[in-house]
């Protein structure tokens, strides 16, 4: 018999379960409990994030679904459109690195072709505690190891991602998978059911007892028995999601298909309620046909389990043989489960007898919502840095220094375990600004990013949160991509504490305001909340992953340099923020302090007039400058291009350090040949756009002034260093 | 010249290939597993990929499959067949080619580009080619070619070692071996180089806008060899 303690213990408030029995006007059984437990935790129901999400420019000319479906979809153009997600896997992959990463990447994929997508390209973040913490190597190896077991299968490039380490981390590391699909724009499917009486399908893998209460789990803060939770974690065959991508798109291509939903958190609960809502309609399943790994399944964990590779359709009548034939033809399990139908209830069937029976509006529009309490961070205080603070540094020491930094080093150990070019579309590969694949057959390509800045946000959230939009907007466009859309995957700790519940939404309003100025709108996300460990929640990490376009591939842009005696130029001003970034904090050992600002006018100004460059064919190479300052971006110039640059003396900023690892924002360097150099410098300054000539490029040594020069073979081994050596110890 | 490309569950380079091979003048046909006959083709190619998931070992139960008893009499009457990276793992456990692949010594899936040096000319694969080195891509994580020194002795002695990974120079060096290798072993022939089985991609190196064109020489030469 069901009551409070046992639906505490499955999660829910006191008052939560009140509303249940209210709502149904009786106690539940243990069924419906799971489900309300599964359908309410905040994982699924977005109960503390709904209030502010509904904020976000969701809209613009290219969007074609924003947030609420599987995943958004923007139009690129020729009936041809991209569909795309972020999503969290954080929890699982702290308990088991390997499954968690892997099914993460399962998971978003089958986001992406539940839309009808063919997945072309996939991208990740993740972010680690201390490289001193004892687990991170472990942690590290275990996630890109399932990255890549999963993605490497299914045959879809990993073409770019980032890493980090931050002792933040330590007890909750974060994974977070993105991926884009191609579709024809008259061929999208969503998830709403149309129509009585039509059949209810199951197909995929068979339903095990792997995952039961995954998204309960990934609802609530670690402790120290968080091992004990290792079976919550759901264990990925990317061999059974490859064919059944195969064979949803081959049902696809027919018109037999009314909703499809693929089953991802809370599993077969979530599926067929959110079909059943979108719809208006109720949905009536016997239990005894869903096909299962194990024997005696109860309704129970039949609802609750998150077994992988599995998907919900619902069909026209009549199509179950033509749609049973292609599931064979694959190897997959096929059964009609159940059947939509005017009640407007989920009503489930077990050994002829009712199990459970819900009005579907008290599991979604009548779930909880809550206005939580939050702290509205104040900007703090500018450091002064001193001049004995710099005595004693040496500027290519520091520079080295920071090359070798893990937040900065080659990350090739990691993507080189990647398959980044099968589909044989990938025309830059991870290493750069965007990774960028064709769409296969034209001459158009899709450029993708994902980014994050975690202390940024936590010095400051909204100036971090908008800081973060920008940084994928100027990641976009350094490839030559006009920015499309965003989605975005929002880590936080517990919303439960007025701290990490004003980070978010400080961060959510950033986010917002810098999406709306560039039209850069949000279509897709998720939110991970409860990102902690006892008390300690990570630093706020909203990772944006923007999407943009370039209409002729032949006009893309690498960032390593390439023609010696070419000259290089800055857009953008160099301020000397030096507070927040790499070398305060770093070098200076100054964690406090206000992120660099953000002017969202000069930040799309800049990216734009850049665009306008590179479609006139004047930009040899481009790069953003972000972490590390003006020194590390061109560094990194070097380092792709195998050349090197002779700098000029600043103009103004007399002191060098600030000029060269300051972080502030809206800044590219460029290159571009002599003969060009009027013209671009005309097209400039017609945009009010400063820059400013910084020097030229040449055979094999970066040269600041007479008394610092580095060969970069030297800054190769030294950017090269740090993650080899760590991880073959 | 008509080509076959079989597509086994799980392969997932099978469409890379079906691209390449019409780019440079095959008539393709894909080719599925649960067939009984393959098409008349001048070519066969097994495609890349996981193949059952790699389950059990790589490429095992694809050698099993259905069509395979059609691809195997088809390389027996002296067919051309190439196997790429799953496709080679397969050969491996079909018999076709001796020896096996192993994991990558360091247990890690590697996605690169590496330099390979022909071994051996005087075959339809490699006949008339200029190159003595090409630059091909890898993506795999068991290809870490062994056999007996018997074994050895005996593929060396028929001159069955068709590439080998080296530097941008042609210099063979264990340095230059991404997955340890035998010999530096990129790809064999059987003894009569009809077959063929090796582990780079020359579908992915096919226009100047991915990682390289050198697998645009490699089919180019084949075509007109098979002409």
């Amino acid at each position: 018999m069901v009551n409070e303690q046992i639906a505490i213990d499955h999660g829910l408030k006191k008052e939560e379960y009140e509303k249940i029995c209210e709502l149904l006007k009786r106690t539940p059984n243990i069924t419906e409990l799971g489900i309300f437990s599964a359908m309410w935790n905040e994982h699924c129901s977005y109960k503390s994030s709904r209030l502010h999400l509904k904020k976000l420019p969701t809209k613009g000319k290219q969007v074609i679904q924003g947030p609420g479906e599987n995943a958004g979809v923007v139009d690129i153009g020729d009936n041809d459109a991209i569909v795309f997600k972020i999503e969290s896997h954080n929890h699982p992959s702290f308990i088991e690195p390997y499954q968690g990463a892997a099914t993460g990447v399962g998971g978003i994929m089958r986001d992406v072709f539940t839309m009808g997508a063919r997945p072309i390209a996939n991208l990740n973040s993740i972010h680690f505690g201390s490289p001193q913490h004892k687990k991170t190597k472990n942690l590290l190896r275990g996630v890109v190891h399932g990255i890549g077991g999963y993605g490497n299968c299914m045959g879809v490039p990993t073409i770019a991602g980032q890493t980090n380490f931050d002792s933040s981390y330590n007890g909750n590391i974060l994974v977070n998978a993105m991926t884009l699909g191609l579709v024809k724009k008259d061929k999208i499917f969503y998830s709403k059911a149309a129509g009585l009486n039509k059949p209810v399908i199951y197909v995929g893998s068979k339903t095990g007892r792997d995952g039961i209460h995954g998204a309960s789990m990934a609802s609530a803060s670690f402790d120290e028995k968080i091992e004990e939770k290792k079976p919550t974690v759901q264990v990925g065959d990317p061999f059974t999601e490859k064919l059944l991508l195969e064979a949803c798109l081959e049902l696809m291509a027919g018109d037999s298909i009314i909703a499809i939903q693929d089953m991802g958190a809370a599993g077969l609960t979530s599926s067929s309620i959110e079909m059943a809502s979108k719809g208006n309609l109720g949905i009536e399943i016997n239990l005894n046909k869903v096909p299962c790994r194990e024997s005696k399944m109860t309704p129970y964990e039949i609802m609750l389990s998150e077994s992988q590779e599995r998907m919900l359709i619902v069909l026209e009548n009549g199509k179950e043989e033509h749609a049973k034939k292609i599931f064979d033809k694959w190897n997959l399990d096929f059964a009609v489960i159940g059947k939509t139908t005017k009640s407007k209830k989920i009503e489930l069937y077990f050994n002829d007898k009712q199990v459970a029976n819900i009005p579907v509006n008290t599991l979604v529009e009548n779930s909880p919502m809550y206005d939580r309490k939050w702290k509205k961070a104040k900007l703090p205080k500018k450091n002064k840095i001193k001049k004995e603070d710099l005595k004693n540094l040496k500027i290519i020491d520091v520079l080295k220094k920071i090359l070798s930094n893990p937040n900065v080093c080659s990350k090739e150990w990691i993507w080189q375990q990647y398959d980044h070019t099968v589909m044989g579309d990938t025309i830059q590969k991870p290493g750069g600004d965007s990774g960028v694949v064709r769409v296969h057959g034209t001459n158009k390509a899709v450029a993708a990013s994902v980014d994050s800045s975690a202390v940024y946000c936590w010095a400051h959230p909204l100036t971090g949160g908008k800081q973060v939009v920008c940084e994928s907007f100027r990641n976009l466009i350094s490839v030559g991509a006009k920015p499309i859309a965003i989605t975005n995957c929002l880590n936080f700790g517990s919303p439960e504490n007025e701290e990490n519940m004003g980070e978010f939404v400080e961060c959510v309003q950033g986010i917002g305001e810098a999406a709306e100025y560039l039209k850069f709108p949000v279509v897709s996300g998720n939110v991970s909340f409860y990102n902690q460990t006892k008390e300690e929640g990570i630093k706020p990490t909203p990772s944006i992953g923007g999407v943009g376009l370039i209409k002729d591939y032949e006009k893309m842009i690498t960032m390593d340099f390439k023609g010696v005696n070419n000259i290089v130029l800055i857009i953008g001003k160099t301020e000397g923020h030096i507070d927040q970034s790499l070398f305060a904090r770093n070098i200076l050992d100054k964690k406090n302090g206000p992120p660099p600002e953000i002017n969202l006018f000069n930040e799309k100004n800049n990216g734009e007039t850049l665009l306008k460059l590179i479609d006139k064919n004047y930009v040899k190479s481009a790069h953003d400058v972000s972490l590390g300052g003006l020194i590390t971006a061109l560094s990194k110039m070097c380092i792709k291009g195998k050349k090197g640059l002779t700098l000029k003396k600043p103009s103004y900023l007399t002191n060098q350090f600030e000029y060269f690892f300051s972080e502030d924002q809206g800044r590219y360097i460029i290159e571009i040949e002599n003969k060009n150099l009027k013209n671009v410098i005309e097209i400039l300054d017609k945009n009010s756009v400063h820059y400013d000539e910084i020097g030229i490029v040449n055979e094999k040594k970066l040269i600041i002034d007479d008394k610092s020069k580095v060969s970069i073979d030297d800054l190769i081994k030294t950017n090269n260093y740090w993650l080899n050596n760590y991880m073959s110890k | 010249m008509k080509s076959s490309v079989i597509t086994f569950p799980g392969s997932n380079c099978d469409r890379d290939m079906d691209v390449a091979l019409k780019k440079f003048g095959f008539k393709n046909k894909m080719v599925w597993h649960n067939d009984s006959e393959i098409p008349k083709s001048d070519l066969v190619v097994l495609p890349g990929g996981f193949s059952y998931g790699d389950y059990l070992r790589c490429g095992s139960m694809a050698s099993k499959s259905k069509i395979m008893k059609s691809v195997i009499n088809f390389a027996n009457s002296g067919g051309m067949l190439m196997g790429i990276c799953n496709g080679f793992q397969i050969l491996v456990e079909t018999g076709l080619v001796p020896g096996v692949l192993l994991r990558n010594k360091y247990l890690e899936f590697i996605c690169k580009n590496v330099f390979v040096k022909i071994n051996n000319k005087k075959n339809t694969y490699f006949k008339n080619i200029n190159n003595k080195v090409f630059e091909l891509h890898i993506a795999h994580n068991e290809g870490n070619y062994f056999c007996t020194k018997d074994q050895l002795k005996e593929i060396e002695n028929n001159e069955q070692i068709a590439i080998k990974y080296c530097d941008k120079n042609g210099k063979i060096e264990e340095e230059f071996n991404p997955n340890g290798s035998i010999k530096n072993i990129a790809g064999i022939f059987n003894k009569e180089k009809n077959v063929l089985g090796m582990m780079p991609h020359p579908e992915r190196m096919i226009d100047s806008s991915l990682s390289g064109e050198d697998g645009s020489l490699f089919f180019n030469n084949l075509i007109n060899n098979l002409k």
